[in-house]
């Protein structure tokens, strides 16, 4: 589904990827991991275009989108969200989940601002999905809260709502579950095996090791911008580069 | 459902509908609970700088983007319509929307290069812009009259019926502000107002939501340019002269702040900021003279206070305070 070849980015000179290849198969939900500053922010905003790799290219069905703009990545069906929330706090949750459908398109401002009689049925039409959406994550009795009401837990799941309602093909999860107590961690956990279920590629940034070693089929290890390791999660555990670049070198002496 | 909760249902979900219906019948009969030249020359100029605001405020309130220079686009509006029914002798109708198209254009060759920048820059910049234009109006003296104005200019007509005094322009003008406050209402409740809103929020966020936010703003742009430019039509066929100080860059600054009181990202709060603004100095003789004190204090007082603006930034703030004393209820049951 989503393919990376060597890719590379500089910063100033300063190496933040250096030929990282990466395959994200289909249908699988795929955990990257390593310490802090590896680069796995880095290379989700590659991925989505926030920051544009040096070098390289990145396969999405095929197609190379290493030079398209975020908005454009995110039609082609690549969702995401973020490490740091952000859901927009003015509007409601139900307007919050009404932008994942953005990337649909579909009306000119002109044609907007006459109000059309066609754009009221599918108004009503993205709504009920957007309602179908906040209903998945349990949060139907807060659609007309404003976000910034919501506890933080909710905030994520508003965030989860919004980038799934699209329909995306992959969706990337930057640190879904960072700041939330072990109850949500595991419900969080339960809905990314439900939308596995359901067929959704995942490529899950996480450093939470218990929920990535329960539930990714495939880990893939960073350590300063390197792809070290990649296997199912108990290969990667028992790899001694994986324990070095997390617990530093093993003493010989010890 | 009782016949009572149906009642409210329906209120509840025709909200916007019912209010612009209620505004519509009490713009209708102004006229004759007063006929007073006085009040309704006031309220006719509300309603041309409520054009102006509306545009500006999905600018800045939605698409989250500043602009202190949208006084140079309300100035094209007026000067191109007077050079073009007095000099050219084009219908006022048709240089009225010539103008639109043109200033439309303008909007666009500035705004391409100009949205690269945001924050301070931007504002530098439109301000910058609106400095020009009144350098031109003032300078160009064979063609906009040079400090002394552009006299002559005649009413608007339709037929042989000139709207010429202060009842008839007050249907005229507010006619084309609810038309220009329906388009923003049916744009902000839309799924490109979503993405404005979006825009305004965040812009990774809003980009990786699909959002094409380069295009977005400089849409929303050309879009306010062109209300500032049918608002400046209006103005100078109203009046029928224009004057070179009536579009300097502390109009431009005003038109912001009338945003910034009505509150950003509120269309009804655009006409209340206009509204404001355009009646305190006919409340206070005082005011001419200190006038950019007060401007600049207002500003600072509402943006520290409520960054939201006034108007929305008290409502929202009420609308959190229920919401959250409701789920305090809901947990202690």
């Amino acid at each position: 589904m989503l393919r990376l070849n060597n890719v590379s980015k500089n910063f100033g000179g300063l190496p933040a990827l250096s030929n990282v290849s990466v395959e994200v198969p289909e249908g699988k939900l795929t955990a990257l991991i390593g310490p802090n500053g590896a680069g796995k922010s880095t290379l989700i905003n590659c991925i989505t275009g926030v920051i544009p790799p040096s070098e390289g290219e990145i396969l999405f069905r095929g197609e190379n989108i290493a030079a398209m703009p975020p908005h454009l990545i995110r039609r082609s069906g690549i969702a995401r969200t973020f490490q740091n929330l952000k859901t927009f706090p003015r509007l409601t949750v139900l307007d919050n989940v009404l932008t994942g459908l953005s990337c649909e398109g579909g009306s000119s401002m002109l044609m907007a601002m006459l109000r059309l009689p066609y754009l009221r049925t599918r108004e009503r039409q993205l709504k009920l999905r957007a309602l179908e959406a906040l209903d998945r994550f349990s949060l139907s009795g807060k659609a007309k809260w404003p976000a910034t009401a919501l506890p933080y837990g909710d905030k994520k799941r508003v965030e989860l709502a919004r980038a799934t309602v699209g329909n995306p093909h992959l969706l990337l999860l930057d640190e879904p579950v960072a700041g939330l107590n072990a109850d949500e961690t595991a419900a969080v956990g339960e809905q990314l095996k439900r939308l596995r279920s359901e067929g959704l590629t995942m490529l899950l940034v996480e450093h939470d090791m218990d929920l990535v070693m329960t539930i990714a089929d495939q880990v893939v290890v960073l350590d300063s911008g390197k792809c070290i390791a990649s296997g199912t999660p108990d290969e990667v555990r028992r790899n001694p580069l994986v324990l070095e670049a997390y617990l530093g070198k093993m003493d010989a002496t010890a | 459902m009782t016949s009572k909760q149906k009642l409210f249902y329906f209120i509840s979900l025709h909200r916007t509908g019912l209010t612009v219906a209620l505004f519509c019948v009490f713009i209708l009969l102004l006229p004759l609970v007063t006929d007073n030249p006085y009040t309704l020359g006031v309220t006719n100029l509300i309603a041309i700088h409520a054009i102006v605001v509306l545009g500006l405020n999905l600018f800045i309130g939605y698409a989250g983007q500043i602009s202190l220079g949208h006084a140079a686009f309300f100035g094209l509006g007026a000067y191109g319509s007077a050079i073009a029914t007095v000099n050219y002798e084009l219908s006022p109708w048709l240089a009225m929307l010539l103008l639109a198209f043109i200033v439309a254009f303008v909007a666009l060759l500035i705004g391409v290069p100009a949205l690269r920048l945001s924050g301070h820059y931007l504002a530098m910049a439109t301000l910058g812009l609106n400095f020009v234009f009144h350098i031109i109006a003032l300078q160009w003296d064979s063609l906009t009259g040079g400090p002394s104005g552009f006299a002559g200019i005649q009413p608007l007509s339709i037929g042989e019926f000139e709207f010429y005094d202060e009842v008839r322009l007050h249907y005229l003008i507010w006619i084309i502000t609810l038309i220009c406050l329906l388009l923003s209402l049916n744009l902000v409740r839309s799924g490109v107002g979503r993405g404005m809103a979006a825009l305004a929020g965040d812009q990774t966020a809003a980009a990786a939501l699909g959002v094409d936010t380069a295009r977005t703003k400089i849409k929303v742009f050309v879009l306010s340019a062109v209300f500032a430019s049918i608002a400046g039509s209006l103005f100078a066929h109203t009046y029928m002269f224009v004057s070179p100080d009536t579009f300097n860059i502390f109009k431009g600054t005003e038109f912001a702040i009338m945003v910034v009181i009505g509150g950003m990202g509120s269309v009804w709060g655009s006409l209340l900021g206009a509204a404001f603004l355009t009646i305190l100095p006919e409340w206070m003789d005082a005011f001419e003279t200190y006038k950019d004190f007060v401007h600049g204090g207002i500003l600072v007082l509402v943006l520290i206070f409520l960054p939201q603006g006034l108007i929305t930034g008290l409502v929202e703030n009420i609308k959190i305070r229920l919401t959250l004393r409701r789920q305090k209820n809901a947990a202690s049951e």
